[in-house]
Formats: structure tokens, sequence, C-alpha cells
């Protein structure tokens, strides 16, 4: 069973010259956290949007999005409004910009609930406060505007409110990275936590590739709209095969870097202006051949010239 | 859509018409057919005539000039001077910004007819008079604006890293603040133009704007009520009609102007 | 040789910063680490002249820094901004924003050379001049940034979170590229940063600062190897890897005193 389950997901936009995503398949199961990591222009943040049915205006989607087993592409209107409000949450990098200045957390927490569930007042703040509890904070929140609150109690709320309903997956886009990096501690020990609790499926996007490794029970590596390597955080960080995860981990300054130059890619992602024949990261690969310009790779590690045992 | 495209050709055709106006209109608007007076629309007189036997049509056409005029000179005046004062207080802040955010509510809280007129009683009618007045009374809604613009430019990291490369504040505030506000400020003052359009009709309407005589539309309302009177509502009606059409065209036009550029900035 | 000697900046009843002293070397490159709050912003515009200190002295080569003459003094320090497309006049095609600043500053002679030698020593080309910001990427607009704060020739160059916007494989090009130009025309860096990474990456010392106080400095490789204080521990331990415990951490980071002392080990005979 898998609370998330994508498959062959292609998305086109209007003006751009390549598909956005150019088949995307991905797995979340229950109580697992699975982490997309990618730079921006990847498809990263699109593809979890997509689980919510969020796709930008003019955009065509094939494949299926299956949440529970059901395709959320197919959905009705209606059915996609029941799916945000009880089956999947997300929450948002920046909480500052996706809450409402003017309520007060109270009632910020309780507008759901009781406008799509259908929960009376004092159930509605009861659970409000059961889950700024199991957030780590008191119900004092509840009489505070959001502007009262740091970023990183801000974040915490958000949380508390995505899993309100209880949801099977909760989607968690760059959920830190406007924060502190102590701050991001928190939050990351907090979502744990909670996952382990609650038994929500976690998919995590995020661009920090050591943080996807620390956190994550499998990693999906994206570029330039495909998924180029997936597997355990462990082999994804530890022994990464395709030449983009590898140039990627190199390219980040570490703590144990030695003194001298850091290996940077060179030049930058292709836009969506650009056709794309072959495997995207051609440009910037130091193993490209004739076969990767004219073939698309595919397979858990999408490389012809994949490093480790087998290709 | 559609809306503000027929009111762009709209607004763009009477800018032409007022601009060829002398060699448009088919009569004098001064001249006087007593034979046709207070009659309806003819071969001769396509609009009719009013009550003193004054062509309406070139009446309307040569006044179009003045209903055009007055309203840009406003529009420029305040625009000018209250994007003048706004950027200061809003750029300086301190006692500055105190001093001319309160003077400006002081004039706010004046109603600008009421000013208008006190200050033709006081230097005669005329163009001008009417336009200082109006300019003065439309100046604090521009310079509101544009204060609050700046106080929020201000805090844009660009003009941060201008003064760290060593350029004065000055040389920052003109070259790089304004033309960043203007198209927001500019596209605001348009909508200003149908309302100084309304202000001055209706102070010629009451003998406060143009010399007797000259054509304007908001006289010529006053003048069709003697035609009303007898029966004849076109005297009065037409330039009615023309002055609503104009401030609706040319606040449908700015106000989708002043759309787009905040879209844009958004 | 840029050298700050205990900067105050107060808000109202909160201490900014707080007695803050450090020197950086002619072409040296000094990290101020620290999270929001810490003060490490402030100084950084203080110094920049963006704000007024309270009380301290900031000296450039032992003197003072002229108070009337704005170009020298923006010729001692220059800065680079965390958001290029927010420090870069929207308006402005790139070009043209180098030309303004060379004109400022050297009158009467012709630009155009000089334009095109800064877009190349940042690695752009010269048909990228007629670029706006809005139409590069965030890489290149980084580049434009510090193209413009090479122009006049500072001696010192402050990077405010100059990398943290941008893309992994971006970031160490620019990293890389400032490393290259500092060995090139001998400028120094003061690098205000929150990722340690980044501070290993790109300067020889560091200071790391919590609630506007300096807690720990030294050799930038010797802090992160071996830190002395509790709150440099903190944040070393708060970077993600594998086998990483964030609950461990965050309940340590809960059990730090909120305003520590300042630690036995940054004494002032090691500083720099």
């Amino acid at each position: 069973m898998t609370v998330l389950s994508i498959e062959d997901l292609r998305l086109e936009l209007p003006g751009a010259s390549r598909p956005v995503l150019a088949g995307v398949d991905l797995e979340v199961r229950p109580g697992q956290t699975v982490a997309l990591v990618g730079e921006s222009g990847s498809g990263k943040s699109l593809t979890s949007r997509s689980v919510l049915g969020l796709l930008p205006p003019g955009a065509r989607a094939r494949g299926a999005v299956r949440v529970a087993g059901e395709d959320v592409l197919t959905m009705t209107p209606a059915r996609l409004r029941e799916l945000r409000s009880r089956q999947v949450s997300m929450v948002f990098q920046d909480p500052r910009a996706a809450i409402n200045p003017m309520l007060r957390i109270g009632a910020f927490l309780t507008e759901s609930l009781r406008a799509n569930l259908g929960e009376s007042k004092t159930g509605a703040r009861g659970r409000a406060v059961e889950m700024l509890a199991a957030v780590g904070l008191t119900d004092r929140a509840l009489r505070q505007y959001p502007h009262q609150l740091s970023g990183g109690m801000l974040q915490r709320v958000m949380i508390a409110a995505a899993l309100l309903a209880d949801p099977a997956l909760l989607l968690a886009d760059e959920p830190t990275t406007a924060l502190d990096v102590s701050t991001q501690t928190e939050i990351v020990a907090l979502l744990a936590d909670l996952r382990e609790r609650f038994g929500t499926g976690l998919l995590f996007v995020t661009h920090d590739l050591g943080l996807a490794a620390a956190i994550a029970d499998h990693v999906y590596v994206m570029y330039a709209g495909r998924i180029v390597e997936h597997g355990t955080a462990e082999t994804v960080f530890a022994a990464p095969r395709h030449p983009y995860t590898i140039a990627l981990l190199e390219a980040t300054p570490s703590l144990a870097q030695p003194d001298g130059r850091l290996r940077a890619i060179p030049g930058r992602p292709p836009d969506l202006r650009t056709e794309l024949t072959g495997c995207a990261f051609v440009p910037r690969c130091t193993r490209a051949t004739g076969e990767c310009h004219t073939t698309v790779p595919v397979g858990q590690v999408a490389c012809h010239h994949a490093g480790g045992t087998d290709a | 859509m559609r809306l503000y495209r027929t009111c762009l050709v709209f607004a763009g055709a009477l800018v032409l018409v007022a601009l060829a106006a002398p060699l448009l209109a088919p009569h004098d608007p001064n001249g006087v057919d007593l034979g046709a007076a207070v009659s309806g629309p003819s071969a001769v007189h396509l609009l009719g005539a009013d009550a003193s036997g004054r062509d309406t049509l070139s009446r309307l056409l040569i006044g179009s000039r003045t209903a055009l005029l007055g309203p840009i000179a406003v529009v420029v005046f305040s625009t000018v001077a209250g994007a003048a004062v706004g950027v200061a207080a809003g750029w300086r802040g301190g006692w500055l910004d105190t001093v001319l955010s309160r003077g400006s509510e002081l004039l706010l809280a004046f109603p600008a007819l009421l000013v208008a007129m006190l200050l033709v009683a006081l230097y005669g009618p005329g163009l001008l008079t009417p336009v200082i007045a109006l300019s003065l009374a439309y100046l604090p809604y521009v310079s509101r604006l544009a204060r609050g613009l700046t106080v929020s430019e201000k805090q844009r990291p660009y003009l941060d890293s201008y003064r760290v490369q060593g350029f004065s504040g000055l040389a920052i505030c003109v070259r790089h603040l304004v033309p960043n506000i203007a198209p927001t400020v500019l596209a605001q003052s348009t909508v200003n133009f149908g309302y100084a359009l309304l202000d001055l009709a209706a102070l010629s309407y009451l003998g406060l704007g143009l010399p007797p005589l000259t054509p304007d539309w908001g006289a010529m309302i006053n003048d069709g009520q003697d035609a009303m009177m007898q029966g004849h509502f076109l005297p009065a009606v037409i330039p009615c009609v023309a002055i609503v059409l104009t401030v609706v065209a040319f606040n449908v036009v700015g106000g989708a102007w002043a759309d787009r550029i905040s879209r844009r900035a958004a | 040789m840029l050298e700050v000697n205990g900067l105050v900046k107060r808000y109202g009843g909160m201490l900014a910063v707080d007695d803050v002293s450090f020197t950086l070397p002619a072409a040296g490159s000094l990290g101020i680490v620290g999270e929001s709050g810490s003060g490490k912003t402030t100084t950084a515009r203080i110094i920049v002249d963006l704000e007024r200190a309270d009380s301290g002295r900031i000296t450039v080569d032992g003197a003072p820094r002229p108070r009337r003459d704005r170009l020298r003094r923006a010729r001692q320090i220059q800065m680079v901004f965390q958001d290029p497309y927010l420090s870069l006049d929207p308006r402005v095609p790139v070009g043209a924003a180098l030309r303004e600043t060379l004109r400022l500053h050297v009158p009467g002679a012709e630009p155009a050379a000089r334009v095109a030698e800064l877009l190349d020593q940042v690695g752009l080309g010269p048909d990228q001049a007629a670029r706006l910001p809005r139409q590069l990427s965030g890489g290149q607009r980084q580049r434009v940034a510090i193209a413009r704060a090479l122009a006049v020739r500072p001696s010192v160059i402050v990077l405010d979170e100059a990398v943290a916007g941008l893309d992994v494989s971006v970031q160490a090009q620019i990293l890389n590229l400032l490393a290259d130009l500092r060995a090139e025309l001998g400028v120094a860096y003061l690098f205000i940063t929150h990722d340690l990474g980044v501070v290993r990456a790109i300067t020889d010392q560091v200071v790391v600062m919590h609630h506007g106080r300096i807690v720990e400095r030294g050799d930038t490789a010797r802090v992160l190897a071996a830190p002395g204080h509790p709150y440099t521990r903190l944040l070393l331990d708060s970077v993600p890897r594998p086998g990483w415990d964030p609950a461990g951490v965050a309940a340590a980071r809960r059990a730090l005193p909120p305003t520590h002392p300042e630690g036995s080990d940054a004494s002032h005979s090691d500083r720099t």
C-alpha cells in the first residue's frame, strides 16, 4: 500500500519548448519520509503541488498522481477540495506568506476545521489546542497574531494546521529554507516525531542534499523535469551513481572540505526554452558521449554511464 | 478588455478632435442664427442650436479644447507638485515629513470646489485661476500616494547599494527612486483627469470658469437650461453626454494603466 | 586593513551589537557566522555606513573612515547584498549600472573598456551588458553585483549572505570566482553568513556571533574542527548529515543558556 504513487507524470506548459515534467515516477508509503531533491527549475515543487491538484494555469498533465489509489488528475473539483481538507496537507517555505496576517492563530487553525469538516466551535478549539501541544506550543498562541511569533514558531503553527485533519500525506516544500540552522533542526526533529506518532507519509521537497540524506528514508534527485537517481538515503549520499548527484555533492561546501577550490558544476540548468533531445545534463557532464546527446537515459540511475556496479 | 479598447479609441479620437476643432466646426461657435434658435437637428445645424441660436455642434467641438486642456493642466500641475512634495516627505522623513504631510491633510479638509470658488471670487474668472485652485486641491491625493510609494521603495536594498557605491542621497532619489515610482503615480494621475474635468465643468456651469461667451461644456449646460424651459433638451443634454463619456473614457483608461503597472510591479 | 573596535548598537532596549571588535588584514578573508538576530548583518551595515553605531571605532589602514568624502569611503569598502535581484535597480541594464558607478568615481574617463573588463572578470560576456536584471539568472545577477562592487577598486568587500539564495551548483561557481578575484586583485572579504560550509570554503578566519556578541574567534579550520564555545558546537551539530540526530541537537539548544558569557577560548590575545 502506498499513500502516494506518481506514475509517469508529464506536465506541459504553454510557451515552454519542453515538458516541465517529463515522466516522473515516485512513491511514498505510510509513515515513510521521502525527499525530493533538486535545484530551482528542476520541477520538484511542481511535482509536489500536483499532488494537491494545484497545476499552473494552462498546464496539460498526463500520467497519474494516485493518493490512496485514487488519481488526483481526474478528480472533480468537489473531490479535490475534500482531498485537500482531509487527506493531503502542505507546509510551505515561508510561513509568513502562507498565513493571513489579520487572523489570530486560533481563528486560523479552527477556520478550516469548521468550514470543511463541520466541527463544532468547541470541538475545533479543542483539536487546535491538541495539535498546538503536539508541535510544542501552548494554547497561549491561539490568541496571538502571526507577527507576534518568530519564524520557527510560525512554521510550527503551519505544521499543526497541516496535521489538524489527520492527513495520510504531508507535503513539505522547503519548510526549513527560510529558517536558521538551529530552528531548522527543531522543525526537522518535530516532523520526524509527528510522523512516528501519527504515521503520516512525508514528502519533503528540498534543494539541500545533505538535509535530504539526513532525514529521509528514500531520496529522489530531480534534474530538468526528470528523476535522475533515486534510492535509499545512504546509497544516494554515500555512493551516488548519477554524474549530476555526484557533482552536486562535490559542489556543496562542506565542513570536511579540504582547502582549495570547490568543484563547481559548469554552466547552469537548461531553461524551459531549451529543447532537449537526449540527457538534460549533457552540457555540464564530464562523462557525456554521443549516445547521451540522442537517447534519453532511463532507469533507477538515469545515466548511460552511471558509476557503480551496473547501469 | 473591449471596454478598455473602446475607451482608449474614444479618448484618442477626442484629443484629435480637440486639436482640429477650428477646422471641423461648421459654424462660428459664437455666431448667432436667430432663425435657428431652439431648433432641433437640421441639415445646417446637425445637433441643433441653443436658445441664442448658436450652433451646438460647433460649440461642442470648440469646447472640447478647454474641456481637455483644463484637466490636463490640472493633472500636470498636481502631479509634478504632488510628487515633489510626496517624495521629499517620504525620502527625508522627520520634521519635513510631518510638516508636508500635515499641510497636505489640511488641504484635503477643504472641498476642492469651495477652494476654487473662493479663489475665482478673489482673482476673477479665467482658465488659470480654477486650474491652479484644483491643482492645489488634487495635490494631496498625489503627494499621499507618492509619499507611500517612496517610503516602501526606500526600504528596497538597491537604494542601499547605491549609497554604498558613494552616490549622494539626492542623486539616488532623483535618478533611481523617482523613475521607479513614476509609472504608478502617473497612472493614478490619469484617473484624476476625469475628476478635474467634472470639477471644471461644474465651475463653469456656475459661471466661475471661463469668461462668458467662451464655448465650454459646463457653460453650455447652463445656457441650455433656457432652451429646456421651452421644451428643448438637446442643447443641455449634449454637453452632459460629452462630459460623461469623456470622464468615463479617461477613468477607464487610467484605471487600466494603474492596474497594469501594479501587476507588473507585483 | 580594516579594524573594528568596540562596536555597540542599541535598538530600543535591545543590544543588537554588543562590543564587537575584529581585524581584517589586507587581502584577508574573515567570516562572521551567526543566526538571525545575532547582530551579524547590523555589524555589516554599520561598517558600510548604512547604520550608525552608538559607539565604537572603525579604521581602515589605521585611519578613521573619512566622514565627508563619500567617494573615498566607497572606495575603501564595498558591499554585495544577499539578493542581487533586489539590490540592482530593476530599470537599469547591467552595462549602464556599471557605467554609472564608473562615471561617479572616475569622471572624464571613457568607461566602455573598464565595463568590458569588469564583466569579463566576473565571467559575463559583453553581450550581457544590455540585459536588465530580470533577464539574468540568479547567479548572473550576483556576478553583476560583484562586478559593480569591484568597479571602484575597493580594498574591502562586505558580502552579506551573498551566496545564500543561489542553487548549490551556481553557489560553488560564485565562491570559486570570489576566491580567484581575491588572489588576483588582493581585495579583502568580510563574509557574513549562517552557512558553516560556505565559511569553510571562503574564509581564513572566523568570528561566531550570538545575541550581538562575539562568542568565539580564530582560524576557520581550527574553529570548525575544534570549537571551544558551546554555541559554536551547537551550530556545527545543526548541520545535517547522515546519522544526524535532530532531536538531540534541538534538546541541546534548549539547554543552552540564553545569553552565554564569552568563552574562555575567545580571549582577546588570539584576536587576529
